[in-house]
């Protein structure tokens, strides 16, 4: 109880600086969605030159765009704050954080209320709204299920990418922008159907890293298409179980990172 | 004291525009050394160039194979390559995203220190970035051409004259970059927090100056309006245009006169907007 007040506390004292500055506050809640509003009209522009893509037309690829963005979008409000991990272990503000009687990655989370974000979630979910309205699915509970399951996989997905990324800062104070290469490189990977990337960098990212069950394969299980890459029907129906191994090896990194964590003195 | 840095810009017995030049190459040199001490950072990023070349690349390619007649935008497939990866190299040289320290500097008050100065602030900034610039096209541009060269058919440039035009074309790019940061980040001598006009900026520089998607597969109309009515195209579009060799030799040539217009305007609308700011200016903090 005590805790939850204190974070209640942390909350809205970011709330009252976020609001400080009124119009800033608009313009970037605005400029926020505007990103996802973009990598959207990309797919929409990409698709105006050609009728299919990978061998996936417009509603197809929405449908996967929508997973995609959808679930960042909430990994983003949730967890995104914690790539300033590498500001706050360079200027030394991490120990203020470690000293106080609360875990450390709720507080991280709360440095920063991501308010702003919000409006990008809305935009992720519109979009998967129209693309579900737009493809005749032949709905089962089974499909149902997994509707509504996947933009949460997604989402606990990308929030465990976040964290492993952020975390590389505790080993590598200047990891800089490597990390910008799995969070956004990742939702950008997920973006488009994985059949237009070379083999074997598809095999690093949708296998290997796990990015082909964000997205991909639960939009072929709703869609009901066959994989052209030749994976069985139910693997769209493997992106809980892949997002809970992405969250147990998170946590478990994180954990080894604060235990390693020694400050840089500054 | 430091008899070096006291007697450049006055008493020194060199003439005023060798001293200015002096002046500004020393400047250049701070800045191409400020970013040099970031040898881990220069890593990382480059890697993450190569990452998002990859992405963009494949899809662009997949794009290419199903369009029609397999040129999207007037593009072929070692075209599109080629602008892909000579745009993630160029990424970091042009610098459109992460400068914040003209805004920081207005917040905290420091940029009191720079007014101080025996030199413009634009033109010391300017130095400083070109700097940047140069440290970076030193370092970040070739590793992603190289990937890209490895993995991927890339289009060999094969008139004379397009690499010197890219080469002139970049540093237009580069200048033009500096005069729109230096705008939106003096948006902070009025709001106090520029946070929102820079979030619009990254916003609107990367998908209209060509980074997401090249511009030419927008409708003609809307390209040519954004390319004469805004800088945005003049940032990357241009530049990976002309080493991509999309126009005729004439059109090459007269998109870089459009840049050598656009940077005149920036540079003046960046001396005019600090000359405004100074007259109204309230030192904040102390």
């Amino acid at each position: 109880m005590g805790e939850l007040r204190a974070f209640a506390a942390l909350g809205a004292a970011q709330w009252r600086s976020a609001t400080s500055y009124r119009a800033s506050f608009l313009v970037e809640m605005l400029g926020n969605a505007g990103a996802t509003v973009f990598d959207v009209l990309t797919v929409l522009v990409l698709f105006q030159a050609t009728p299919e893509v990978g061998g996936f037309r417009l509603r197809e690829a929405m449908l996967i765009v929508g997973l995609s963005a959808a679930g960042f979008a909430l990994a983003d409000l949730t967890v995104g704050n914690v790539d300033r991990l590498k500001t706050y272990v360079r200027a030394g503000t991490l120990d203020a954080v470690l000293v106080r009687p609360l875990p450390a990655l709720p507080q991280l989370l709360l440095m920063d209320l991501p308010v702003r974000k919000l409006l990008r979630v809305l935009f992720g979910f519109t979009v998967l709204g129209l693309a579900v309205a737009a493809n005749p699915i032949d709905w089962t509970p089974g499909r149902v299920l997994l509707m509504v399951i996947t933009p949460i996989a997604a989402a606990v997905f990308f929030g465990s990418i976040f964290v492993v990324s952020a975390s590389l800062a505790f080993w590598w104070v200047d990891s800089g922008e490597i990390g910008a290469a799995f969070t956004y490189g990742g939702r950008d990977f997920t973006s488009y159907p994985i059949s237009v990337y070379g083999s074997w960098f598809r095999n690093v990212f949708a296998y290997g890293l796990g990015f082909g069950f964000v997205a991909y394969q639960p939009a072929l299980a709703l869609l009901g298409r066959a994989d052209p890459l030749g994976l069985p029907a139910w693997a769209g129906f493997l992106s809980p179980l892949v997002a809970l191994c992405a969250a147990a090896i998170a946590a478990g990194v994180w954990r080894t990172g604060i235990r390693h964590y020694r400050s840089t003195g500054s | 004291m430091d008899q070096r840095d006291a007697s450049v810009p006055t008493i020194s017995r060199i003439g005023p525009f060798r001293a200015s030049v002096t002046t500004f190459g020393a400047l250049t040199g701070s800045g191409f050394r400020r970013y040099a001490t970031y040898r881990q950072a220069t890593i990382a990023g480059t890697f993450t160039n190569i990452v998002f070349g990859f992405l963009r690349c494949y899809v662009l390619l997949a794009v290419a194979e199903e369009a029609a007649g397999q040129r999207p935008g007037g593009y072929d497939a070692g075209q599109l390559a080629l602008y892909v990866w000579v745009g993630q190299g160029l990424l970091s040289v042009i610098g459109i995203w992460g400068w914040t320290e003209l805004a920081d500097r207005i917040r905290s008050g420091d940029i009191a220190a720079d007014l101080l100065r025996p030199i413009a602030p634009v033109t010391g900034y300017l130095a400083a970035d070109l700097g940047r610039a140069l440290y970076c096209m030193l370092t970040r541009f070739g590793p992603p051409l190289l990937a890209g060269a490895l993995f991927f058919p890339l289009h060999t440039p094969a008139r004379w004259q397009t690499v010197p035009l890219f080469a002139v074309s970049v540093i237009l790019a580069v200048v033009i970059c500096f005069g729109c940061r230096y705008v939106v980040n003096a948006t902070a001598y009025w709001l106090q927090d520029a946070r929102g006009p820079i979030t619009l900026w990254t916003l609107g520089s990367g998908v209209l100056g060509g980074l997401y998607f090249p511009l030419r597969l927008l409708p003609e109309e809307i390209v040519l309006v954004l390319w004469v009515a805004t800088p945005l195209p003049s940032l990357l579009q241009t530049p990976l245009d002309v080493i991509a060799e999309r126009d005729g030799p004439a059109l090459q040539a007269a998109l870089v006169g459009l840049q050598v217009l656009w940077a005149a305007v920036l540079l003046g609308l960046a001396g005019l907007v600090q000359r405004r700011a100074e007259k109204r200016l309230v030192v904040q903090g102390g």
